[in-house]
């Protein structure tokens, strides 16, 4: 993400061709791939309509997609996604039912949620030394249980509130969704993040070896907790989003996340050893799954199938270059 | 020290297991209305065997420092499977018996071949394949039905003798057929020495890569085992998301209850099928203490994240800051 800004195009495009990860361009073929696709099966695929949908769309995974990828960056996974968004969605709309105060209090009290999961996921990380792979699905474990005994097992009947509708439906500037407005913002942070602060170079460098980063000064266990906190807040305001969009929260509004949200990240060419990878390409990862599941669900492939194509492709895109180095 | 010490050491985290299993169903069974009777314990131990199947076949893959998500999904598509295949007359449902258990041992063996051949990393793969596998039990049961051989799935489900619940005898048959040979092979050390130190393991030319595929491919067959089982005790197959899920994650629970270190290379089976039988038995607790249903996928989620967060004591043992970071 560090491009040079002197130079037109034409001195710039050389260099930045050279610079890209080829996963990353490898990711952008695909999504070109499967327009050029998708616009044999039906025009209206290259419409200006249909591809604002669909970044619309894209926009809530890339939300949570975002946080996953910090957390994949330092080496460790959070698999407690499903239900940090299903908290998110559903905290915010319950809140939204205690009055005036509760309506204002409404999208930051679902994102505290959020961020109170994802510290405890990053106490046992960091502090306790838990693998992140259980204690996230502990405490997803745990969210789903306080979740169900808070709704009795169905979904609630709370509805989310204006502003949530506003942001995760609205329009600010004319024909630009908010919410991929919102995505867009959260992106710019989070590559600022990333490339500019020392906070983002330790997450590199923890997620190449967090002994060496550990040596060199940095407070690595808080680092860490702090990641797992952004995750959870981040997967928690995508749920908000999702419940502004969908006008109420559900049970299992937080399951369809997890596997395309690891996805999009790794697609995107960050390791899920952690210590490489760009935003770039998370935002690749972003579009390309969106578009495949658009394009499954325009194809009326039944739940089975899209499963199926979804699992293979994966599969077959990681195989295509996000193979381990042989051991020697 | 003495033979039976450093034996007593190794199966230390087996031997916990046992005793908290052993004290939790004390508990269980001195609270429950009927008391310990043989109904009490044939109820128990069927729901038991379910989890210590998929228990079982988690355990395989962990030991090689690995970890597999589709375990749940190979159990649901095993269940799917079965409720076409094993019915009619005793050869047909013997063929229907071995597509299952070959189609588990399949589902395995490409989780292998993904991560051992492709290099890919255990979580994401499977994460992937489950999510194929799950597609394909939609494809065979877009809604729960179906039907199995009722003889047999009485016969296996029931009683031995009046006293002895017959699906403790298939998991210790299971257990002597499947665990017993493969932890004492070459492939099984094999297994191992890949979980505890993969260079090292290379660097002795032991055969680490048929040893990791031997692990899935057989944790494929075992969640099958699972799933068959599923299907002689409902009648049915039932393509359920949820219960996949919640069986991947109650297998990890139950690996780490038996003493299976995640980190590879260290634990039994039989460690984990105690730390099924113990999970199981404290998610029952609550129905003979008068609790709402309700609660308990709260209970069962703080008993994993406990479950989880003891291993932390082995950081009061470190000397060296340093050991934090493996």
């Amino acid at each position: 993400m560090s491009e040079t800004t002197i130079g037109g195009i034409a001195g710039r495009m050389p260099k930045f061709i050279r610079r890209a990860d080829p996963a990353v361009l490898t990711a952008f073929a695909c999504i070109v791939l499967l327009l050029f696709l998708g616009s044999l099966y039906s025009r209206s695929f290259l419409s200006p309509e249909y591809l604002l949908q669909q970044l619309k769309v894209a926009s809530f995974l890339g939300v949570i997609a975002t946080g996953m990828m910090l957390v994949i960056l330092l080496g460790q996974i959070d698999l407690s996604v499903p239900w940090s968004v299903a908290v998110g969605a559903m905290m915010a709309s319950a809140v939204a039912a205690f009055g005036p105060a509760g309506v204002a209090l409404a999208i930051p009290f679902g994102i505290f949620c959020g961020v109170a999961i994802g510290v405890v996921n990053g106490i046992g990380v960091a502090y306790l030394r838990i693998p992140s792979m259980i204690i996230t699905l502990a405490t997803n474990a745990v969210a789903q249980g306080l979740m169900v005994v808070y709704t009795g097992g169905f979904s609630p009947q709370d509805s989310s509130t204006g502003a949530m509708r506003y942001l995760a439906t609205g329009f600010a500037i004319p024909g630009v969704p908010n919410a991929v407005i919102i995505w867009a913002l959260i992106g710019a942070a989070m590559v600022f993040v990333l490339t500019r602060t020392s906070f983002g170079r330790a997450v590199y460098g923890i997620g190449n070896r967090e002994r060496a980063a550990y040596l060199s000064g940095i407070d690595t266990r808080r680092v860490v907790m702090i990641a797992f906190a952004i995750s959870g807040g981040l997967s928690a305001f995508g749920g908000v989003l999702l419940a502004g969009y969908a006008s109420k929260a559900a049970q299992s509004m937080g399951d369809a996340y997890l596997l395309p949200s690891i996805a999009a990240v790794v697609l995107g060419g960050t390791s899920i050893l952690g210590g490489r990878g760009s935003y770039l390409g998370t935002v690749a990862g972003v579009i390309l799954i969106t578009l495949l599941q658009s394009i499954l669900s325009v194809m009326q492939m039944p739940e089975a199938g899209r499963q199926i194509v979804y699992g293979v492709v994966i599969v077959a895109m990681l195989l295509l270059y996000g193979r381990a180095p042989a051991s020697r | 020290m003495k033979d039976w010490r450093y034996w007593l050491a190794e199966q230390r985290g087996t031997l916990l297991a046992l005793g908290i299993f052993v004290v939790m169903f004390v508990i269980y069974t001195s609270n429950h209305p009927a008391g310990f009777t043989a109904n009490v314990v044939q109820t128990a131990s069927n729901k038991g065997v379910l989890l210590a199947f998929v228990a079982m076949a988690q355990t395989l893959v962990v030991i090689t420092a690995g970890i597999d998500l589709s375990v749940g999904m190979i159990f649901t598509l095993t269940n799917c499977l079965a409720s076409w295949l094993v019915i009619g007359s005793g050869i047909e449902t013997a063929f229907g018996v071995i597509a299952v258990l070959g189609t588990g041992l399949l589902c395995g063996a490409i989780n292998g071949a993904i991560v051992i051949y492709g290099r890919l990393q255990p979580i994401v793969a499977t994460i992937a394949t489950g999510a194929v596998y799950f597609g394909i039990a939609l494809l065979l049961r877009p809604f729960p039905g179906g039907s199995v051989n009722e003889d047999l799935a009485d016969a296996l489900t029931g009683r031995l003798f009046g006293v002895v619940p017959a699906s403790l005898i298939v998991l210790l048959a299971v257990v002597l057929i499947v665990w017993v040979p493969f932890s004492r092979s070459v492939l099984g050390r094999a297994a191992y020495a890949a979980g505890s130190s993969e260079m090292a393991a290379y660097m002795s030319g032991v055969p680490i890569r048929r040893g990791k595929f031997a692990a899935y491919a057989l944790a494929g067959l075992l969640a099958a085992v699972g799933g068959l089982f599923l299907t002689f005790f409902t009648y049915t197959g039932d393509a359920a998301y949820a219960s996949g899920n919640a069986y991947t994650l109650f297998s990890i629970a139950a690996v780490v209850l038996g003493g299976v270190s995640l980190f590879g290379g260290k634990g039994s089976a039989i460690g984990a099928i105690f730390g099924a039988l113990a999970f199981r038995t404290i998610g029952d607790l609550l129905f003979v203490f008068d609790f709402d249903p309700l609660w308990q996928p709260l209970f069962q989620g703080v008993i994993l994240l406990i479950a989880v967060s003891l291993g932390a004591f082995a950081l009061f043992r470190v000397r060296n800051r340093l050991e934090w970071f493996l």
